[in-house]
């Protein structure tokens, strides 16, 4: 359903600073997919990401959606068929708009000019009290006003509030605290399943890559060295993982923020 | 004390009048975060327009025509800025310069118009209001109407689908292109209706003063930024309506008012910044006491 072709992309190109962040990269997503990405700093993970979400356009290479070209679609028609949480959670949601109001937005249903109804509002409610955060309760509130868990659960509900048709998880419960982190991974292992998503997420930490979804790739300078599904992955443990890279990308896992285990 | 009285009257209907541009800059500036430099060009352009229409035997139709020109006006700025690639200040500049020029053409090659015999909206209303109570307020049940027009309107329109996408343009966009609405699309539907106001502003001024000049705009800018930072100090925590009246409150025209309003800008926006450099310094100050430096 997704598929990039030999994609390229070299930032500063010409300068002294030219840096290749992806070097005719391939990559075939099935649908139903959730795929697990793991490489070292700098590996070109998050440049994947925005390749396939159109924050640039690449230099070289065909991306398709669902059997369409979008190679050269804009970022904001592509966010109708595709979904994306960052790591930061400032980032998803409007600090100076109220929970409704970011939700409304997200939802996007009405013309230019309808106001929220009645009905969306409630939809909206009980959709945050499957959250369970105590978001129902807080639906006039700034999101500013919200922790960071808060907020990307949030994030996660107005990006799946219209199920897209793939989900971006740019390593997002990595800056929250370990509960909430997991609370929100569980939230998000509930929607993907539920509406039937197409996902990928970045993750430091071995442990989830290897649990969720049921495929993982690893990436290194630009590239995916290693491609791992079906029975082959169910028998792997983090250690093989850090093997497979070493013998892949010949040298050691250097993300300074992995996690070998759950902490 | 007549003189009191109608001094503050005119000062009252002056700052109301102004208090539009304050809530075409609470729009742009508070909701888009784009300072418009653009508005005292755009000021000076709906009064020379709504002038020479107005002059023309039309004072209805001036302010429709004043505020077709505002939105112009603010189009072109929004267009440099997002389609040209020209810096968002830069922009306002640039417009604010060319529409000086445009700004005497259409007065007829001149910078002064005068309308005292011409008809316009407060004339129209004074004979409306002839041997009622409000016969002497005329000129305030005017701008009254145009301010609560203004209010309600933009109250309604800020919490409709466009208008949560306008203030989330200003918010975040990164979050908005992520809900797959195009920045560009609103960043211009709300540069060319905050124009619109500007020059209905300007529009109203020129009627009401029965004259036009070029300078009419000048300053228009610091004295509505000023305005909405001292209205923002105090009602920034409540609802939008009440925001929108609170930037109404604390007009003052006088001869010292550009002066007074550009530094009220600077305290505004230097004072937080100023305030932690302080208490950098106080700590500073205290650590090298105690080691007896």
């Amino acid at each position: 359903m997704l598929k990039l072709t030999d994609v390229s992309k070299t930032f500063n190109p010409g300068t002294i600073n030219a840096k290749t962040a992806m070097s005719h990269l391939s990559l075939n997503v099935e649908d139903g997919d959730f795929i697990t990405i793991i490489g070292s700093n700098g590996a070109g993970k998050s440049t994947l990401f925005n390749a396939i979400s159109g924050v640039f356009f690449t230099d070289e290479g065909r991306i398709e959606l669902d059997g369409r070209d979008i190679t050269l679609m804009p970022e904001y028609k592509r966010s109708r068929k595709i979904g994306r949480l960052f790591q930061d959670p400032m980032l998803g949601s409007a600090p100076g708009m109220t929970v409704e109001e970011n939700l409304a937005l997200a939802a996007g249903s009405g013309t230019w000019l309808s106001r929220v109804s009645k009905k969306e509002k409630k939809h909206f409610r009980e959709k945050l009290a499957l959250l369970d955060m105590g978001l129902e309760d807080r639906m006039k509130q700034p999101v500013g006003l919200l922790s960071g868990g808060q907020r990307q659960a949030l994030t996660l509900m107005m990006a799946t509030i219209n199920p897209p048709k793939l989900l971006l998880l740019d390593e997002h419960t990595a800056a929250l605290d370990p509960a909430t982190a997991e609370k929100v991974l569980k939230i998000t292992k509930d929607v993907v399943n539920d509406e039937h998503i197409t996902c990928m997420m970045i993750t430091h930490n071995l442990e989830s890559a290897l649990a969720f979804g049921n495929r993982t790739l690893m990436m290194d300078k630009g590239s995916i060295i290693f491609d791992v599904s079906g029975e082959e992955r169910a028998g792997l443990t983090t250690d093989d993982l850090l093997q497979a890279f070493k013998r892949e990308a010949g040298h050691i896992l250097d993300n300074d923020r992995i996690l070998l285990k759950e902490d | 004390m007549d003189v009191v009285l109608s001094l503050t009257q005119t000062a009252l209907e002056l700052g109301l009048i102004s208090a539009l541009t304050v809530l075409a800059l609470f729009l742009s500036y508070s909701m888009l975060n784009v300072c418009d430099l653009s508005t005292d060009g755009c000021f000076t352009l709906g009064a020379a327009v709504g002038a020479v229409v107005a002059i023309s035997g039309h004072p209805y139709l001036a302010i429709v025509a004043a505020m077709i020109a505002g939105m112009l006006s603010g189009l072109i700025t929004a267009f440099l800025q997002t389609k040209m690639g020209v810096d968002s200040l830069l922009a306002g500049i640039v417009v604010n310069t060319a529409l000086y020029s445009i700004n005497i053409a259409v007065m007829g090659n001149s910078s002064l118009l005068n309308m005292n015999k011409t008809e316009t909206v407060f004339t129209k209303m004074q004979a409306l209001l002839k041997g009622t109570f409000l016969e002497s307020q005329y000129k305030m049940v005017v701008i009254v109407i145009a301010l609560v027009l203004v209010i309600v309107f933009l109250s309604l329109f800020l919490e409709t689908r466009l208008g949560l996408a306008i203030r989330a343009t200003g918010n975040n966009p990164a979050m908005v292109k992520s809900s797959s609405i195009n920045t560009v699309f609103t960043t211009i539907v709300g540069l060319v209706i905050a124009n619109a106001f500007t020059a209905l502003s300007g529009c109203l001024l020129a009627q009401s003063q029965k004259s036009v000049n070029i300078d009419i705009g000048t300053g228009m800018v610091t004295i509505a930024l000023a305005s909405l930072l001292i209205g923002n100090t105090f009602f920034a925590k409540s609802s939008i309506p009440v925001r929108a009246i609170g930037v109404l409150r604390f007009n003052m025209p006088a001869y010292m008012l550009k002066l007074v309003s550009a530094v009220i800008v600077v305290i505004s926006i230097s004072g937080p910044y100023l305030k932690s450099k302080a208490s950098l310094v106080k700590r500073n100050y205290a650590l090298n006491k105690k080691e007896g430096n």
